[in-house]
């Protein structure tokens, strides 16, 4: 368990002051004028050290990622924070940039500097109005405060933040359809190559960072690098908030330790499973589109990359999911299958008509109006999207579905058998 | 250059070559939909995976630039199944009415589908169908078979440059539109019918008309403008049915303009098919030996320099030298082919080609368009100018009334007057001619057929010669026509002897009595009322202008009824060949220059078509050179004098209606109806048309 002194999230329930005055309280901006003039390989070293992996759910090691932008360029470079959080079960960025937001503004300072940015874009999701308007005041404080502006924290280090609000979209959380959108075309992912890091936004090298990953990072630097790495498993090191949802006594969002056991997340910090740890049907260990998780290896797997990865699914964004045993799981599956045939931004084929079809297969299975054979096709369907679009939304779209019919293909027979005889059932009674 | 490894075959490829380009280098096709080599990559339809070793995806190979060392499998189990899985899902919302769909035969997913598709489909759901939009009178729409690959979108911005075509809505929702629904403004929208690799977007003038292997196809050269594209007519049973492009890079690329793939319904229409004699009101039907004779007793009867012909924008090089050649025989002088009167000087071949070459567009770094609408005058060397400006490093300006070419253009005045300042180096933007290393002009038609045609043409060889623009390595200097039989016409010498007429001396003639007959080979672009009393020949394919005046009428042969010669803007001799045969009893024009001239008793001294080109070539080694562009010396042309202010007017108001072909076309009138009557651009129509 993490304990309070390795908290980097403070005030995450938003108890204390979210205004500048309360972040510098909380020992935001300290001394950030002396990281900037270590300078920026000394940054990224930092950062690499520490073993801090993207927090938007590829877990990319950001060191690596920051290091890939050029050292000169005659163009200029941005740094585009995603705070596009779209991911169902996922609400971490929110409750950063409502409750912490000068926690997102210095991390993005420093993050610039560590890749010689001076510009900055945060894209905010569009339904996020409040949050826009909180960090919008952030932003405004540290300007008036001069810790961003011409002179950043007075290291002569210019830098300067823009919002930007996004229009409500989930394919706009893809980098580079995020960057599509921020240069206000429709936001479709772009193919890759060539990458964001050597053409991103106005064709210029680009770096996308999630808010998660941006807002840890002056603690880092501050703290050091072996402090983070200390904390959590090697290659899964350092804090990482939960977002808890679902069928638990009290869903929260907690920041702790990588690697926790699930069990252990969900019993003390959201109150445990309704009904007790054994009414537990199933868990969503990472954001809507990872597999689903069976209470047999919900017993006993580790919350990290790597742990989650062994048992075929993933840490994602690290939304945990909770499911009784009262979760009809594959009308939940369904459900999550018409998300992301709403969300396929149609352009490419797999993908568009893929995602359909799926639906609509899973909308019969909910009913059991199939044949068994079906669970098979349609579990090949699956795999002939996964691996063959443009972004990751066609595998997102394929691994609920292939997590639900790994671990609960006798519950989607049984469903067909039923619908069978209830089908037989009528035509004798007719 | 990167050595990558191809179904174990190693092969090198330059720098930047694209995965599915290598394949084709090694001899290997990839299946693909969206991939246009002329067009962005869009890499949506996914058909073109393949595997590479160390990556653990399949990559779409249009997108992805070859690496030293790679390792590609084209046919690996996973490739294969990658492929027949996309396959797949496009054809579950692909409906099965291949027997009523016009691209049956020639259609990509057809033809894939049977190399990679599997036999039956799994998909028990309903199909989507999708509402059909209304692109205008040329192309048709049929939705629900459309598989998003977007190539129709890409060729209508970045090819043609009308931001119109988008998609809108998401996942299987999306659909290709023009968001407020009209018909598509361009000139070159016909070509996203050969684009398009399924039946979502077909021929509306050739729906349900007939199937690909029943046409017999001819590869000829087309004459509605003066850039001379490349096509292929598809005729059956006599009938041209359509017009399709033929790739040339150094002309049309493989496009062509509307006109040119739509207009051919006028060749069914208004035709004359036998000779007639008497003016309108008492016009009689006569045959071939009665026309003749009239017309060779009113050539032996009227004095030598009281005779004059004018040949007409759509002739070819033959018919014009045979009838020169008749006029020569007979002495008379007045002969000329630019029925616009454009003071084109033919002394210099130099000062009236597009010296540039289409192609040489790419490689000029700034542009200077004086009276010229290339947009409508020659769609695709404006769509070349649009490809260069894409490049960027490329400024463009025009001296003429403001118009929207699909790029920006610096207007620097409207009239002749800017062009003096142009010429003595005090414009502004000479400083734009002088910094480009490759600079070009062009001089459209508009600013030469005026009275001081000739002083605008000496203006712009001075701009030429001021900044340079023609030296050793490159000539800058161009005119543009618009007519496809100018420059044959020129070069061959279809302009007045010593002591003839010009066309606007010839009309004044006519109208003064001096001239008596005038022979027109298919010259509709003349004002008719001014023709006083003149005895009138009309030999050509329509009933048009000419042909209303015309005292005898020898019907004639159009483009695609006969073999002919052509020489496009840039000076490039092209054939263009025979696809059907004249109707009725109509003949090649060749033929009946021939007969008159024996009936005269001065037999031309040529019995077939290999004889004429062989006595043509001998008297002008130009024609000899076909597909090439023989050389052009530069020298003086051109008359000084002062050029007056008064605005350009360019030579075209209606694209669609521009010669006696496209004005019988029904097709070309409801183009003109619909782009240009109702954007105010025409006056409306009044009473019954056509």
């Amino acid at each position: 368990m993490l304990a309070d002194k390795d908290r980097i999230f403070t005030n995450l329930y938003g108890l204390d002051d979210w205004r500048l005055s309360g972040a510098r309280r909380r020992g935001d901006w300290d001394g950030t004028k002396d990281l900037i003039l270590k300078g920026r390989d000394w940054i990224v070293e930092q950062i690499k050290e520490s073993g801090l992996r993207g927090r938007g759910g590829a877990g990319f090691p950001t060191g690596l990622k920051w290091s890939f932008m050029p050292k000169q360029s005659d163009r200029p470079t941005y740094l585009a924070v995603n705070a596009d959080e779209s991911e169902p079960g996922t609400c971490k960025d929110r409750d950063i940039m409502r409750h912490d937001p000068q926690k997102l503004v210095e991390g993005a300072l420093l993050a610039s500097v560590g890749m010689g940015v001076h510009h900055c874009y945060i894209y905010i999701r569009g339904e996020f109005y409040n949050e826009a308007q909180r960090l919008q005041a952030a932003i405004d404080e540290a300007y008036a405060a001069g810790l961003i502006g011409k002179d950043a924290c007075g290291s002569g280090y210019e830098f300067d933040i823009y919002l930007h609000r996004g229009a409500g979209a989930y394919i706009c959380g893809e980098e580079t359809a995020l960057l599509e959108s921020l240069e206000g075309h429709k936001g479709m992912p772009r193919l890759k190559p060539p990458f964001p890091a050597a053409v991103g936004v106005y064709g210029c090298p680009t770096t996308v960072n999630n808010v998660e990953t941006i807002a840890v990072a002056p603690t880092i630097l501050r703290r050091g690098a072996g402090w983070f790495a200390g904390i959590g498993r090697p290659k899964n090191s350092g804090t990482k908030i939960f977002c808890i949802s679902g069928h638990v006594a009290a869903p929260c969002n907690v920041e702790e330790e990588m690697g926790i056991p699930l069990k252990e997340l969900i019993e003390r910090h959201a109150g445990g499973v309704r009904g007790g740890w054994d009414n537990l049907l199933a868990v969503i260990p990472g954001g809507s589109s990872v597999p689903v998780l069976p209470k047999s290896i919900c017993d006993t797997v580790l919350m990290d990359f790597d742990s989650l990865q062994a048992v075929q699914s993933g840490l994602g964004t690290a939304a945990v999911i909770v499911m009784d045993k009262s979760t009809d799981i594959v009308k939940a599956i369904a459900r999550l299958s018409e998300f992301y045939k709403h969300e396929s931004c149609g352009q490419c084929t797999p993908c568009r008509e893929g995602t359909g079809w799926m639906w609509r297969v899973m909308e019969r299975m909910v009913k059991g109006n199939a044949s068994a054979a079906e669970i098979d096709m349609l579990l090949n369907v699956s795999y002939e999207i996964e691996g063959h679009t443009i972004c990751a939304l066609g595998d997102a779209a394929a691994w609920p579905i292939q997590g639900l019919i790994r671990h609960f293909r006798p519950e989607m027979e049984r469903r067909i058998i039923e619908y069978r005889e209830a089908a037989t059932r009528r035509r004798v009674a007719a | 250059m990167p050595k990558l490894t191809i179904d174990g075959d190693e092969i090198e490829v330059p720098v930047g070559t694209t995965i599915l380009q290598a394949c084709e280098h090694a001899g290997i096709e990839i299946p693909h939909f969206c991939f246009h080599e002329r067009l962005n990559i869009a890499g949506n339809c996914r058909m073109c995976l393949v595997e590479v070793e160390r990556s653990p995806k399949p990559i779409a190979s249009c997108a992805m630039p070859v690496a030293d060392g790679m390792v590609v499998h084209t046919n690996s189990e996973k490739a294969v199944k990658a492929r027949k899985g996309v396959m797949e899902f496009l054809l579950i919302n692909h409906p099965l009415d291949c027997p009523i769909c016009d691209q049956g035969g020639e259609c990509d997913l057809q033809d894939q589908a049977m190399a990679y598709g599997f036999d039956r489909g799994r998909f028990e759901e309903n199909k989507r169908a999708v509402r059909d939009k209304d692109f205008g009178p040329l192309v048709a729409t049929h939705m629900t078979r459309c598989i998003h690959c977007t190539r129709c979108i890409r060729f209508l911005t970045e090819i043609a440059g009308v931001q119109e075509l988008g998609a809108t809505g998401r996942g299987e929702n999306m659909e290709i539109t023009t968001y407020i629904e009209h018909a598509l403004g361009s000139e070159l929208s016909g070509n996203i019918i050969d684009l398009c690799p399924v039946g979502a977007l077909t021929s509306k003038p050739y729906a349900f008309i007939a199937r690909p292997w029943e046409l017999m196809k001819t590869e000829s050269v087309d004459v509605f403008d003066a850039v001379g594209s490349n096509i292929r007519v598809d005729t059956r049973g006599g009938q041209v049915l359509r017009v399709l492009p033929r790739i040339n890079e150094a002309v049309n690329e493989e496009w062509i303009s509307d006109k040119t793939r739509f207009a051919i319904d006028g060749l069914r229409r208004r035709r004359l098919d036998r000779p007639y004699a008497g003016r309108r009101g008492a016009r009689v039907e006569i045959d071939w030996s009665e026309a003749l004779d009239t017309v060779a007793d009113r050539l032996r009867r009227v004095p030598a320099e009281r005779i004059a012909a004018i040949a007409g924008d759509l002739c070819d090089a033959e018919s014009m030298f045979a009838l020169k050649e008749l006029m020569v025989g007979l002495s008379a002088p007045s002969l000329d082919c630019r029925q616009d009167g454009a003071k084109l000087d033919p002394q210099c071949r130099a000062g009236y080609l597009f010296n540039t070459t289409i192609a040489g567009i790419e490689e000029a770094d700034a542009c200077l368009l004086i009276g010229t609408n290339p947009r409508w005058e020659a769609p695709l060397i404006n769509a070349r100018l649009r490809k260069r400006h894409l490049q960027g490093g490329f400024s463009i300006a025009a001296v003429g009334p403001r118009l929207d070419l699909s790029f920006p253009v610096e207007l620097l005045g409207e009239g002749g007057d800017t062009l003096g300042a142009l010429a003595a180096g005090e414009h502004s933007w000479c400083e734009r001619l002088r910094a480009a290393k490759k600079p070009m002009l062009v001089v459209g038609q508009g600013a030469l057929a005026r009275r001081d045609g000739g002083q605008v043409l000496a203006m712009a060889r001075a701009i030429a010669e001021t900044h340079r623009l023609v030296r050793d390595d490159w000539n800058g200097f161009n005119v543009l026509h618009h007519a496809a039989a100018r420059v044959g016409g020129l070069d061959l010498g279809f302009v007045p002897g010593p002591g003839g007429l010009d066309v606007a001396a010839i009309i004044e003639g006519c109208r003064s009595g001096r001239i008596e007959l005038l022979y027109l080979l298919g010259a509709d672009e003349t004002d008719i009322d001014d023709f006083g009393s003149a005895f009138v020949v009309y030999q050509g394919h329509h009933g048009d202008r000419g042909a209303a005046r015309a005292d005898v009428i020898l019907p004639g042969a159009a483009y695609t009824e006969k073999d002919g010669t052509y020489i496009n803007t840039e000076g490039r001799v092209q054939l263009g060949r025979r696809a059907t045969f004249p109707p009725g009893d109509a003949r090649e024009d060749w033929k009946i220059v021939r007969a008159l001239s024996g009936l005269l008793g001065r037999p031309l001294p040529y019995d077939s078509l290999g004889e004429l080109r062989h006595r043509l070539r001998a008297a002008y080694p130009t024609f000899a050179a076909v597909d090439r562009v023989g050389p052009a010396p530069w020298g003086e042309f051109g008359r000084a004098g002062p050029v007056d202010p008064a605005p350009f007017t360019y030579p075209i108001a209606d694209f669609y209606r521009t010669d006696p072909i496209s004005r019988a076309s029904i097709t070309m009138a409801e183009c003109s109806d619909v782009f240009l009557v109702h954007h105010g651009e025409l006056p409306a129509w009044t009473g019954t048309r056509g």
